[in-house]
């Protein structure tokens, strides 16, 4: 019988010929992350067991939610992992200055190749998916009990197979159209699933794209969301990873839990209504909604592509005078690749604010809180009630595009209205 | 296990930002953390809720984030056992992994209201709402999943394997 290439790695990382929805399995991993919010509860648990790390090339470590720390309790909470680390000589600990959007960061430095079972005590995790990797997020303690063994339990998911076909319009991106599929579905649509992005308006889609899609599986209550691997995964892990690799594909006869085809070239730019991401909306259909901030940036839209799709916009235009516009490139390297482009200037004569890498603002964190009544557009991939500051603030998900019109009209605006 | 206790209810796609507001998570004190239980959904539920009492929700129970400070603040606020329609994958691990009983039963989280007294019957698959006279069935847990309860947590479990490898 045929697997899917998620079958086909949970297969080989379980050391099986065969494995089927539903089975539960026990897997060598490639790959364990942790952050400044998870890592600290799974350093504690970690402790328990007096054991060292299974390896500690196979474990990363990301201060990225609060840091540069922004108070005194996440300072201790990021000292905890600069400490572990050192101690533990895990070498992929990164610093502030050096750091980055761990989704962002972890496939830019090589961290993540095809055919890979990474697992990280981070929901979007299942970023690397564009890889061609079966990549999920689990909770602190696996990832303590995945530092000491190496190994987690995964029960093996059935698969959605969507089909995107047809060429997309302009304006039109990842974010559009992983938005568009979970307003489809809905939230729980892939709940325990793998979603598995296929067809052509996939392959004509950048690396960049296909992170921000696999990024939001989660959003849809997935796994994982996985990519075939094509001669642009295998240019994007050039030069970057360092160990073997192994391809591997969905075979003709795997089964399917559900086949959706969705017809690409007729989605238009999308936004996301608060307070779920399932509220799916082209952003023609909208009204006029009145806004306060704008953000680009996080693991799903902070890639060199997400700014240079927003510098096209706001290059020579002004920040509208009652917005403030943030935006925060997803990693070091990126802001400095921004920064040689040019597009670091762009943003800073528009009038908005560029930082360090930093999730900020996406979780509620720091660097862009919401007041009461407050209303932001961000490239961010959770609308929640409370998710960017207080519980009466809303959040409105776009792409980088729709994101810089609406910094310029203070209000949600289509990218042609700015034209 | 028989566990029995009051029910506060909560509807669909409760995710785990307003189970714990991410603003409170430069800490991991329990303690600390069940104090802004539900806070941004329901802000009065910390100082309500007693201990032993029960969780009932719909469909897709603590989707969004994996932080496990989300089961870690529903236990320390008293709460015995969480039932739902559906969990979300990352909180149902979660709450396994760190013994805070779940149960999966559509027709509980369809009938049990607010303030309903129920008796969950963990071995035999049954809760019983003794206001309403009704009885529901659970989705049984996998013999596995079972282990690592049984063991009292993922930790003690994978301590017992890293002792016999070494
Ligand atoms: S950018 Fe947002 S969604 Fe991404 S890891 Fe950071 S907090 Fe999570």
């Amino acid at each position: 019988m045929g697997m899917t290439i998620t079958e086909k790695i949970l297969a080989a990382h379980a050391g099986l010929e065969q494995v089927e929805p539903g089975q539960l399995v026990n897997a060598r991993i490639d790959l364990a992350l942790g952050n400044d919010i998870t890592a600290p509860l799974a350093i504690k648990e970690f402790r328990k067991l007096g054991v060292k790390v299974f390896d500690p090339e196979r474990i990363a470590l990301v201060p990225d939610h609060f840091t540069p720390a922004k108070d005194i309790k996440s300072a201790e909470q990021a000292k905890l992992l600069r400490d572990f680390a050192r101690e533990q000589k895990i070498s992929n600990y990164f610093e502030v200055g050096r750091m980055g959007i761990e989704h962002c960061l972890l496939p830019e430095q090589g961290l993540v190749g095809p055919g890979d079972l990474v697992i990280g005590a981070d929901s979007h995790t299942c970023t690397y998916g564009a890889l061609g990797a079966v990549a999920t997020g689990i909770g602190s303690t696996d990832l303590a009990a995945a530092m000491a063994t190496g190994e987690c339990w995964f029960r093996v998911p059935e698969t959605i197979l969507l089909r995107y076909h047809g060429q997309l319009q302009p304006y039109v991106g990842g974010k559009d159209l992983i938005i568009y599929t979970i307003g489809q579905i809905g939230v729980d649509g892939a709940r325990y699933m793998a979603m598995e992005f296929t067809g052509e308006a996939i392959a004509a889609l950048s690396m960049d794209g296909r992170f921000t899609m696999a990024n939001m599986a989660i959003e849809a209550g997935a796994k994982n969301g996985i990519f075939p691997v094509d001669a642009k995964t295998l240019a994007y892990i050039e030069g970057r990873l360092q160990r073997d690799y192994r391809v591997f594909q969905s075979d003709a006869d795997a089964t399917y839990a559900e086949i959706i085809d969705i017809d690409a070239s007729s989605i238009e730019p999308q936004v996301a209504l608060p307070h779920l991401p399932e509220n799916a909306r082209s952003v023609r259909e909208l009204g006029e909604i009145k806004i306060d901030q704008v953000v680009i940036g996080s693991c799903t839209n902070g890639r060199l592509e997400d700014l240079r799709q927003a510098a096209a916009i706001l290059k020579g235009r002004q920040v509208h005078p009652e917005i403030r516009a943030i935006i925060i490139p997803g990693t070091q390297q990126i802001y400095r690749e921004a920064l040689d482009e040019g597009l670091i200037q762009i943003f800073i004569d528009a009038g908005a604010a560029v930082s360090t890498p930093t999730c900020g603002p996406c979780l509620g964190g720091h660097m862009g809180i919401l007041a009461k009544g407050e209303r932001a557009v961000a490239t961010t991939n959770r609308n929640f009630v409370g998710r960017m500051g207080h519980p009466e603030s809303e959040v409105y998900l776009a792409g980088p595009a729709v994101a810089a019109a609406s910094a310029i009209k203070g209000r949600i605006a289509a990218p042609e209205e700015v034209r | 296990m028989i566990i029995q206790g009051k029910c506060h209810t909560f509807g669909n796609d409760i995710d785990t930002d307003v189970i714990i507001p991410a603003r409170y998570l430069n800490t991991s004190d329990p303690q600390e953390l069940a104090r802004h239980c539900m806070e941004d959904l329901d802000p009065g539920f910390a100082g309500r809720v007693q201990q032993g009492d029960i969780i009932a929700a719909g469909k897709n129970f603590g989707c969004g984030s994996s932080r496990e400070h989300a089961p870690l603040a529903i236990k320390a606020a008293g709460v015995r056992a969480v039932i739902a329609a559906s969990f979300a994958r990352i909180f149902y691990r979660n709450a396994i992994n760190i013994g805070l009983p779940i149960f999966e039963s559509a027709a509980a989280a369809a009938g049990i209201q607010a303030g309903d007294e129920v008796k969950i019957d963990a071995e035999q698959g049954v809760i019983v709402n003794l206001t309403r006279g009704e009885s529901y069935e659970v989705t049984p847990l996998p013999p596995f999943i079972q282990e690592i309860i049984a063991a009292g947590g993922l930790m003690p479990w994978v301590a017992r394997k890293v002792n016999r490898d070494v």
